[in-house]
């Protein structure tokens, strides 16, 4: 088994009187995929942000490759190797999808404003290292051609694939991708399934995924954690998961006919349209 | 070697430079143009002024409105080094040579006074945004103004006469080419790109691994030092350091440059702060209308262009210049304009 590279032991984030989050807990190995799905408002996001350092859980433990992380800032929490997407695109607009890269690169870049204000060999070395490993991230996203282009003007696909190659940028051991297919298409969707496993295998990555999409949820998770005012109601294989009556109601509910639509495997008729 | 060639390369620029500034200096030394020579070092100052300024406001995104405080400090710290050292050659060089070494020190220590200053105001102050960042530095301003009045060595509101005068066409000249070589440097590196990232989008510069608070400050530091530089000069030209020229009114006037100019640009700032020293030099025969023909020259500038003149974009990112082999190594200009992409972005809604 390799090692355990994510620890969440009973994470709680309370906001006043108000419970977003309760005892969640939840380990990850190096190339394993969890899906984290819910309804609206269930605590996925709130999830996502104790672990990234966004939000400090109140109770409970988050630890990266054995180490605590508990109340470090979000930058620390990202060297120490977690690295996110965000539900709504938050990349570097105004700037190229080169530099968005490089800015990522740069958590790990051995220079200081002294070797940029004075030009030193070093400084040069590290620049020429960034570029070369910005590049051959923008290359794995197939966003290579795109490098000279500001971010704001990459379609939107192309986009969520850019803020992808960002977090990929940091070095992470675990991405977290937060509902990565929103706004996609069908045709859209199903390269993301591709390219999402394709991540895993070339680079070993743990990945953690919070879907709305079931279909993609389903079709690349190897285990699901299901999450309800903020309590985790069910976890296991999707399978498992699809047939748990406590994850129909509270998730499936009233889109019970959803069901049908889920069971259709990933190469399906639809994938086609 | 390695060594050697680094120094060579971080000094280039004033290696050519000092000859050309030189040569200025005794052009317009011969030619007696005791007033051009003076608007020239004006600029010089208003240039390290917006330029050094624009490194916070412009690069890094956060609106500091408390520049003038700054130059305070490095222009008070300098001129008490001069008035009590200039007077007496240092052992061994002659009068001018030890005036000059002097004036050298003073500069660097106001330099490194203001820094100081940065860094005291910056720790505590840039965990705030926006608005509540502007007060801070604004009521820095005032107190800076309200330490001097109040402080009997730095001369009380009557201020500090008879600094000798020691700034040149070549020392503003040096200064200007050091501030725009440390401005481009800064943002053809790796560490100013984590100040655009903070300027972009703060949360998602944090989440990729970038210290937004420590990098806010040393962007803070270096700014203020620059600051500091131009107070030292310009209290050395003017022969008289008073509580008066360093009010936020002087702070306004640089954010104006940098506006003006376009916020991130350098070029911008370099062209918006030379225009605005000569137009207040040429509008001072219509006395009265002097400031109604500038402010209103000021809005209808800002209402023809908001983005100011050249935006985000530099001198070296017209087409002649994107050739060199060189222009990797930076920020890279985008490719503005017609792609596929836009119709698509329509289709869906949009993503902005």
């Amino acid at each position: 088994m390799s090692e355990l590279v994510l620890q969440a032991d009973r994470v709680t984030m309370r906001f006043g009187g108000l419970r977003a989050l309760s005892e969640f807990t939840l380990s990850m190995r190096a190339g394993e995929l969890v899906g984290l799905i819910g309804p609206n408002g269930a605590g996925k996001t709130t999830a996502f942000n104790a672990l990234t350092g966004v939000y400090v859980p109140t109770e409970g433990e988050v630890r990266v490759a054995g180490a605590r992380v508990n109340g470090m800032r979000p930058h620390q929490i990202c060297i120490r190797g977690i690295a996110r997407t965000f539900q709504n695109i938050r990349l570097f607009k105004e700037l190229t999808a080169l530099d968005n890269v490089r800015i990522a690169c740069h958590a790990g870049a051995e220079t200081g404003f002294f070797d940029a204000l004075f030009l030193t060999g070093h400084h040069k070395r590290e620049e020429q290292r960034i570029l070369e490993r910005a590049e051959a991230y923008l290359d794995v996203m197939n966003l290579l051609h795109r490098a000279d282009e500001l971010a704001k003007n990459l379609p939107y696909g192309e986009q969520r694939r850019l803020e992808i190659a960002r977090a990929l940028a940091t070095g992470p051991k675990v991405l977290c991708l937060d509902e990565p297919a929103a706004g996609m298409n069908a045709s859209e969707k199903t390269e993301l399934m591709a390219l999402i496993r394709d991540i895993r295998q070339k680079f070993g990555l743990a990945i953690l995924l919070i879907e709305h999409d079931m279909r993609v949820a389903m079709g690349v998770s190897e285990r699901m954690i299901v999450l309800d005012h903020g309590v985790t109601i069910a976890e296991g294989k999707p399978e498992e998961i699809r047939r748990n009556p406590k994850v129909i109601e509270a998730y499936l509910g009233d889109a019970y006919l959803e069901e049908q639509h889920i069971a259709v495997p990933v190469s399906g008729p639809e994938s086609a349209s | 070697m390695a060594a050697a060639r680094t120094v060579l390369r971080s000094f280039l620029p004033f290696l050519v430079g000092i000859p050309v500034l030189l040569a200025v200096q005794w052009f317009l030394d011969r030619s007696e143009m005791g007033t051009e020579k003076l608007i020239l070092i004006n600029v010089a100052i208003n240039v390290v002024l917006a330029v050094s300024l624009n490194v916070v406001n412009g690069f890094t995104g956060q609106f500091s409105l408390g520049h003038a405080g700054f130059m305070a400090v490095g222009a008070y710290t300098a001129a008490k080094i001069t008035l009590v050292w200039a007077g007496e050659p240092v052992a061994g060089l002659s009068p001018d040579l030890s005036e000059q070494l002097v004036f050298t020190l003073a500069l660097v220590a106001g330099m490194g006074t203001a820094a100081l200053a940065g860094f005291l105001v910056g720790m505590p102050s840039l965990r705030l945004r926006g608005d509540y960042l502007a007060i801070v530095t604004l009521g820095f301003g005032m107190i800076i103004v309200s330490i001097i009045e109040n402080v009997e060595p730095l001369g009380r509101a009557i201020g500090l006469s008879g600094i000798p005068r020691l700034t040149t066409v070549v020392w503003a000249g040096v200064a200007v080419i050091a501030t725009i070589s440390m401005a481009r440097r800064l943002a053809i590196s790796t560490q100013g790109r984590a100040l655009f990232a903070i300027r972009e989008d703060e949360v998602a510069a944090e989440a990729m691994g970038v210290d937004t608070t420590g990098y806010k400050v040393r962007a803070f530091v270096i700014s203020a030092a620059f600051a500091g530089l131009a107070g030292g000069l310009m209290v050395h030209l003017l022969q008289l350091a008073t509580p008066r020229s360093f009010t936020f009114i002087r702070s306004f006037e640089v954010v104006v440059m940098v506006v003006l100019g376009g916020l991130g640009s350098i070029t911008g700032s370099v062209l918006a702060a030379a225009f605005l020293t000569v137009v207040i030099e040429l509008l001072r025969e219509f006395d009265k209308f002097r400031m109604v023909i500038y402010a209103v020259m000021l809005i209808a500038l800002m209402l023809l262009r908001p983005q100011g003149l050249f935006g985000t974009r530099e001198l070296w990112d017209l087409p002649l210049f994107r050739r060199l082999p060189w222009r990797r190594l930076g920020v890279t200009p985008g490719v503005e304009g017609a792609s596929p992409t836009e119709v698509r972005d329509d289709e869906q809604g949009g993503t902005r």
